[in-house]
């Protein structure tokens, strides 16, 4: 198998979109579960995060007078592929493509395009509440990729090597441990999940920042956050978790793994009400900030 | 009807968003459809999920007597919602007018001289469980394609006729 069927294969089936999308359903649908039964609720059916998709799917799009239509129809595109290609890049078992020097800093680039994306969506659609969550995105985006990049970079340091095989087979150690906690720091802010769901604030703003899109488009939008949730929890996976000789064992320790990020990532957004925009950024450059700086210290005195 | 169309359809009836529009209603209504997202009604079994934009939405609820001034901003935010749509008149309200009608501000017709309406909930205000069922019998409307706006579509344009009610003659 030449390089650009493997790359094909991986974007389209394994991890890509094949496998990827009805996953991230999955993890969608136990997020919902979760709230309700947490809530005393029953919750939605399992094929609810499909139905919603497909159902989008059907529908008709209407595009705002005075939006650019070119943008406004390609920046759902573009998120989608992005994050694809994201998850294209995470070695997970079986995943075909060869390994890169420098896959770190491309997965870290790519995993930057769908929150660009939401912040333009934001942005074109002249919608005033559109143009506050796009803001309030950007903004908390500056804050939690602080402990996330760090938490990346801190692997990557250890390891000696921007490249994602050579960061799974670091030896075990503390600044695992530290990394990780720094990691999950940022996660929920990344999920847009409760206490940092500034930028999807349904209450106060409407929606996120998708609030002008409609049919198709938003189904894209959907697809691709459901894919981003996947990507993050994988990545956590594969960067965090000890790896053992066998792939198969691998899959099922990462996939479990990732659900019960998501169950703790959950439980906490149930538990949590909304943070205001400064309190979140505060948090993010104070604590995630801190816990930056005692992961780069391990780092250098191990 | 091929696959694809199949699960569409399917998915329409499984997947309602809602949209809330109130037309200068008392609140009643309003404070009606809050039990549903709790857990006693928890419509999110049936995949409701209320949402706040119009352009979200595929059910939108109107709630409320008709007035002069909510007329134009029905038929504003009814032409935002993507097709297909369905329209379902919650209370007593949209339909008659109910203690307020005759007032000098409140038009003297029923919603569906505005905006083709496809299930009308009774009741002043109308009961959760009855909100619920209205919601679903419009699901289900949408899944076979029935709704006012989809048969209108899928017959000749034009063929309802505009009405006149509330326009300044």
């Amino acid at each position: 198998m030449n390089a650009v069927w493997s790359y094909l294969v991986a974007i389209a089936v394994w991890p890509g979109l094949l496998f990827a999308a009805p996953l991230g359903w999955l993890e969608l649908w136990f997020m919902r579960k979760l709230v309700a039964r947490l809530q005393g609720r029953q919750g939605p059916p399992f094929f609810q995060p499909f139905f919603d998709v497909m159902k989008l799917l059907g529908k008709e799009t209407v595009i705002p007078r005075g939006v650019s239509r070119g943008i406004f129809l390609a920046l759902p595109l573009v998120s989608v592929a992005a994050v694809t290609a994201a998850l294209a890049i995470v070695p997970l078992p079986g995943n075909p493509v060869p390994s890169l020097p420098g896959d770190v800093v491309l997965l870290l680039y790519l995993m930057e395009v769908p929150v660009l994306c939401e912040v333009l969506a934001g942005y074109v659609s002249r919608s005033i509440y559109g143009q506050v969550a796009a803001m309030r995105e950007a903004i908390l985006s500056l804050a939690y990729n602080l402990p996330f990049l760090v938490a990346i970079i801190a692997m990557a340091q250890v390891a000696g090597s921007f490249q994602m095989r050579a960061l799974q087979e670091v030896p075990y150690g503390l600044v695992h441990l530290l990394a990780a906690v720094t990691f999950l720091l940022a996660l929920p802010a990344r999920m847009k999940l409760n206490p940092f769901s500034i930028a999807n604030a349904e209450h106060e703003i409407i929606a996120d920042s998708h609030i002008e899109y409609s049919g198709p488009p938003l189904a894209l939008f959907k697809l691709s956050h459901a894919i981003e949730v996947v990507l993050l929890t994988e990545l956590f996976a594969v960067v965090f978790i000890p790896a053992t000789p066998w792939p198969l064992v691998n899959l099922v320790v990462y996939l479990v793994a990732g659900i019960l990020v998501l169950g703790g990532v959950t439980l906490l957004a149930t538990t949590t009400a909304r943070l205001r925009l400064t309190q979140a950024f505060r948090f993010y450059w104070v604590w995630g900030g801190l816990a930056s700086a005692i992961t780069m210290a391990a780092t250098l005195v191990r | 009807m091929n696959l694809i169309e199949r699960v569409i359809a399917i998915s329409r009836r499984r997947s309602p968003w809602i949209c809330r529009l109130n037309a200068g209603s008392c609140n009643g209504c309003d404070i009606e459809i809050t039990p549903l997202l709790s857990p006693r009604y928890d419509a999110e079994q049936l995949g409701i999920e209320l949402h706040g934009t119009p352009k979200h939405a595929d059910i939108v609820l109107i709630s409320g007597t008709l007035t002069l001034r909510s007329r134009q901003a029905i038929l504003d935010i009814y032409d935002q919602v993507p097709n297909p749509k369905a329209v379902v008149a919650l209370g007593s309200c949209p339909s008659s007018g109910n203690v307020f009608a005759g007032s000098p501000l409140v038009l003297s017709c029923s919603l569906d001289t505005v905006v083709p309406v496809d299930v009308w909930v009774p009741g002043c205000p109308p009961r959760p469980q009855a909100i619920l069922d209205g919601i679903a019998r419009a699901a289900k409307l949408l899944e076979d394609g029935a709704t006012k706006s989809q048969l209108a579509k899928s017959r000749l344009a034009g063929s309802q006729p505009e009405s006149r009610c509330g326009r300044p003659s």
